[in-house]
């Protein structure tokens, strides 16, 4: 089995998995509980000066009968006795040595700040993270995301903390912000030992339409919060592979947004997280989750020949260019398997109406125009009889095919088929070598 | 040892259909992906050998089948076959929270087969065995029998590194596994091929071996650490009434045994009514295979009513849709021989007393198996039915170091039962000797990481 071990820049956990902050880390005993699960490390729900929470908090985006695919939060920092909780982060450690636990501060003054790292230090943090990200609340406040979206004003906090900190300190940024390399490398110059990322996305994520209240409902209003879980993991991909591939950015980072799977662990490795944090998903099935995470991982490394995780870690990142350096010559088109495709004829419909009309049927004229190449007026029904017998004995009339010459080779057509592997994206073959638009651009060509 | 075991292809068995086929890869993630991943799910509890099903169910959805496998071998080694023989709609899916949706529940049974098939496929492709046997530990189990209650204790046991050996009687291994199962739920030669794959795992198998005769339980309590009574049940039993030593009239095991395994039994052309006495899944078993391989009529009579045979009712549903007719409160009084070569049974209303008969070319008995325990091994105790007395979870008997488990202990139940019973003896074997199991699940339900 590959070695999951993950050292982050000093923090030393059994495998990549932590806890990210929030409501699965709020005390002493989920925390207990999480590590026994698997759990590999936990940052610890954000200490703070304690405040008071409202009731609700949360609401969900349900797609397609799935619960859950993207969450919405109002909460805020820890609402429980600072005393508390650095006496149960006290007894985590103490029971368990060998995981990590890093807790997450929010601090206004500088004074504060050295307060409380003090203290973390004292009850045995393995690492600091600094919540510069919360998007709700504690930005009306002057903190979180407000820190977050100023890299002066980040830089200059994570230089304070960085003069009091013996422990690792991660910078955990907010998604809300134009250009994430700018906070990014921000935390960088101000001396960081780490980075974390995405924090919550601002949102609104819908309207009770029979009260006309938004969601959460807190007698009656409601404000936005902070979006998070499935849906937004492409957004903390490309933040991820956007501070990856850029070389001043020479600390690791913990990747956190919509992680539920080992495969979607996996990407996060791959685009160049050094660990990962897991909020929403085990918020919806618990902390038992993370045996798939480990274990499907540890079955993908064995299988890639991988003896460890630190193998993974970036290898897809370097696969990210400019859109410049794309080659312009290089194409594909879709085949369809005429023995697997069950003639629902999503990807006829879609590219008719979404794509570029060159999906066709046997059994209907094409309705779009195609200029001189016209087969609108000019029907083109394929001469050979309908194909397919499945199996079972079936025989489909209804298989679309292909007009090679029209199409773009967009993929649409393969991403809305319900059949895996029913349509392929084949290469097409060319002898021109490879252009990009900035290589076009160089030799004086548009 | 190291002989694969095989079958002649021409067996009456391979003519029938498999009644549940395995799932294409998107069938199975379409179904995967239905479970809602319940909490202390109800199948779990519903499952003998207590696998984590919603855990190996998401795994199939993540795409991560040798992990799938794993969870379900853990609990279940003989999770190949029990995907195909487990009476589900009892069991795991019959507790499905889908049920009270009044949905389909989810088709577990065709996932698990799913799961261990894609996995073994893998195992063979790639070459990496899915467990690493645990060093040696320096104990010497036998088994007695190798049908599926040896074969899983003598699994785990091996992958505990503890050194096994099976005896068993017969020139095939796989006990009822090969001998009598529906072959539209599973054929012999799968369960042959369940076998093969586990001596890969180091199980010792001593085919055409009776215990009883030469060597004896008390040898092999003397030489062993510790022995594992796996025989199942004896014989089919007979009603004793005149006429049942006709030729014609069978016993169904029996009967039921030279389908599955007898290369060139074929049922005569002119066989138009059999008739088959008892009211539990043997006698709808051979009731159905009869009827699907093409005779015109089948009668199963029973004493009681159709309301409390044991048999199951999604099993007689299947068996009337195949043409099957059951006739209650009927009681074999005695057969004859009629005058064109066929036979009557004579029967009795358990009510009226009316006498009723029942012209059949054949008939076939499926009232029960003997009970024989007792006879090969010196004062074990046994209860009132002939079944032996065992602790509940260590499956001890009252004769030391010997553990019991399957169809003699329970009298008859399901294969997952003796899978069970197997996995436990071994469990409770390895912490008798002061080591901690590596690759067996506790007891049901339990889950961790492997
Ligand atoms: C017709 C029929 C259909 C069934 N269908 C199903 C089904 O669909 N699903 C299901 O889950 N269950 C089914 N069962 C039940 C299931 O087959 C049994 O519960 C299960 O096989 C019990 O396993 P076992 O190891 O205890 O016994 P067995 O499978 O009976 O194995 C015992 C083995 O011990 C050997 N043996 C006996 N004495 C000796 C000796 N002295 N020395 C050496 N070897 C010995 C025997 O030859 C045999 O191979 C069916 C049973 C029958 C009879
Ligand atoms: C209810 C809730 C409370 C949260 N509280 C905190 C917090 O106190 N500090 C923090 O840094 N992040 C907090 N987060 C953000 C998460 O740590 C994480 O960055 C975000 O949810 C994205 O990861 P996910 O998609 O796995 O949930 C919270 C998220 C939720 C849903
Ligand atoms: S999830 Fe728990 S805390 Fe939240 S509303 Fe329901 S019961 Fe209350
Ligand atoms: S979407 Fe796939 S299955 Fe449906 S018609 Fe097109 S090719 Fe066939
Ligand atoms: S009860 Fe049904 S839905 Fe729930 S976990 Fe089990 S199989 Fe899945």
């Amino acid at each position: 089995m590959a070695d999951l071990a993950t050292n982050f820049n000093g923090i030393q956990s059994p495998n990549p998995f932590w806890l990210a902050s929030g409501p699965p880390t709020n005390c002493g005993e989920q925390v207990m509980r999480a590590f026994d699960a698997g759990w590999g490390g936990a940052v610890w729900k954000t200490l703070g000066v304690p405040v008071v929470n409202v009731s609700s908090r949360l609401a969900a985006v349900d797609y397609s009968g799935n619960k859950m695919s993207g969450l919405n939060n109002i909460e805020l920092i820890t609402d429980r006795p600072l005393e508390a909780n650095f006496k149960e982060i006290y007894a985590v450690k103490k029971r368990y040595p060998n995981h990590a636990v890093i807790v997450s501060l929010m601090m206004e003054s500088k004074a504060e700040w050295k307060e409380i790292i003090q203290r973390a230090e004292d009850a045995g943090a393995d690492g600091l993270e600094l919540n510069f990200g919360c998007p709700h609340g504690m930005c009306e406040r002057g903190m979180g995301s407000s820190v977050g979206q100023e890299p002066k004003v980040l830089e200059l906090i994570t230089s304070w903390v960085m003069e009091y900190a013996t422990t690792p300190v991660l910078v955990k940024l907010t998604p809300n912000t134009g250009d994430i390399l700018v906070p990014g490398l921000a935390a960088v110059e101000g001396g960081a030992d780490g980075i974390s990322l995405i924090n919550t996305i601002k949102s609104v994520i819908g309207v009770d339409l029979n009260t006309l209240v938004p969601l959460p409902n807190v007698g009656g209003q409601s404000t936005n919060g902070g979006y998070c879980g499935p849906a937004v993991k492409p957004i903390a991909l490309y933040m991820l592979s956007a501070l990856a591939r850029e070389p001043k950015i020479n600390i690791p980072i913990s990747g956190i947004g919509g992680i539920a799977t080992w495969q979607d662990a996996a990407e996060f490795l791959a685009l160049g997280a050094t660990s990962i944090q897991v909020c929403t998903a085990v918020m919806h099935y618990g902390y038992r989750i993370v045996e798939d995470l480990i274990d499907g991982l540890s079955n993908y490394l064995d299988d890639q020949g991988m003896k460890s995780v630190t193998e993974l870690i970036g290898r897809a990142a370097r696969n990210i260019k400019d859109w410049g350096d794309l080659d312009l010559n290089y194409g594909v088109v879709p085949k369809i398997d005429a023995e697997t495709c069950i003639g629902c004829q999503l990807c006829y419909i879609a590219c008719l109406d979404g794509g570029h009309q060159c999906i066709h049927t046997r059994q209907n004229p094409c309705q779009a125009f195609h200029g001189e190449s016209d087969h609108g007026a000019n029907p083109r029904l394929e001469p050979a009889p309908p194909v397919m017998h499945k199996p079972d004995g079936k025989v489909h009339e209804n298989v679309p095919f292909i007009d090679e010459n029209e199409c773009v080779g967009c993929n649409l057509c393969s991403l809305v088929c319900p059949v895996p592997g029913c349509i392929t994206m084949v290469e097409i073959p060319h002898t021109r070598g490879k252009e990009s638009w900035n290589e076009r651009v160089a030799k004086g060509l548009g | 040892m190291n002989r694969d075991y095989s079958l002649n292809d021409n067996r009456l068995e391979t003519r029938l259909e498999d009644a549940k086929p395995l799932y294409s890869e998107s069938e199975a993630k379409i179904e995967a992906n239905r479970c809602l991943y319940c909490f202390d799910a109800p199948c779990i509890k519903a499952c003998p050998t207590g696998i984590d099903i919603p855990a190996f169910i998401r795994k199939i959805a993540s795409g991560n089948i040798r992990g799938s496998a794993k969870t379900i071998f853990r609990s279940n080694i003989l999770g190949a076959s029990t995907a195909r023989v487990c009476p589900v709609e009892e069991l795991c899916s019959g507790a499905c929270v889908y049920n009270d949706l009044d949905h389909k529940p989810i088709q577990i049974g065709r996932l698990q087969r799913f799961a261990v098939h894609q996995a073994l496929a893998l195992e063979r492709e790639h070459g990496r065995p899915l467990f690493t046997v645990a060093p040696p530990v320096h104990k010497k189990v036998a088994l007695i029998g190798a049908g599926p209650a040896s074969l899983s204790c003598g699994a785990y046991l091996a992958l505990e590194g503890v050194a096994t050996i099976l005896y068993e009687k017969s020139d095939l291994p796989g006990g009822l596994n090969v001998t009598g199962i529906a072959p539209y739920k599973f054929m012999a030669e799968d369960a042959l091929n369940e076998v093969n794959w586990l001596k890969k795992y180091g199980l010792d198998i001593r085919t055409g071996v009776e215990i009883g005769d030469e060597l004896t339980v008390s040898d092999l309590l003397k030489e062993n650490d510790a022995v594992f009574l796996g025989i199942g049940l004896g014989q089919d039993t007979f009603p004793g009434i005149p006429g049942e030593d006709l030729e014609h009239v069978f016993g169904a095991t029996a009967l039921i045994r030279r389908i599955k395994e007898d290369p060139g039994f074929e049922l005569p052309d002119d066989l138009h009514k059999v008739v088959i006495v008892g009211g539990g899944n043997t006698a709808i078993d051979i009731a159905r295979e009869l009827a699907l391989l093409g005779v015109p009529e089948v009668d199963i009579v029973y004493r009681r009513t159709e309301a409390v045979m044991p048999g199951y009712r999604h099993e007689l549903n299947h068996a009337r849709e195949e043409g099957v007719r059951l006739l209650e409160k009927q009681t074999p009084v005695r057969i004859e021989k009629a005058a064109d070569g066929t036979l009557d049974l004579f029967t009795e209303h358990t009510d009226t007393k009316e006498s009723t008969v029942h012209h059949a070319d054949w008939i076939v008995m499926a009232i029960g198996q003997k009970k024989f325990a007792a006879d090969i091994v010196p004062g074990l105790d046994v209860d009132e039915k002939g079944r032996v007395v065992v602790d509940e979870t260590t499956r001890r008997t009252s004769v030391p170091n010997l553990y019991a488990g399957g169809d003699c202990i329970n009298g008859g139940k399901e294969v997952v039962n003796a899978v069970a019973d197997g996995r436990e003896a071994a469990y409770a074997m390895i912490k008798s000797w002061g080591l901690q199991p590596v690759n067996t699940a506790e007891k049901p339900g339990s889950n961790s990481h492997g």
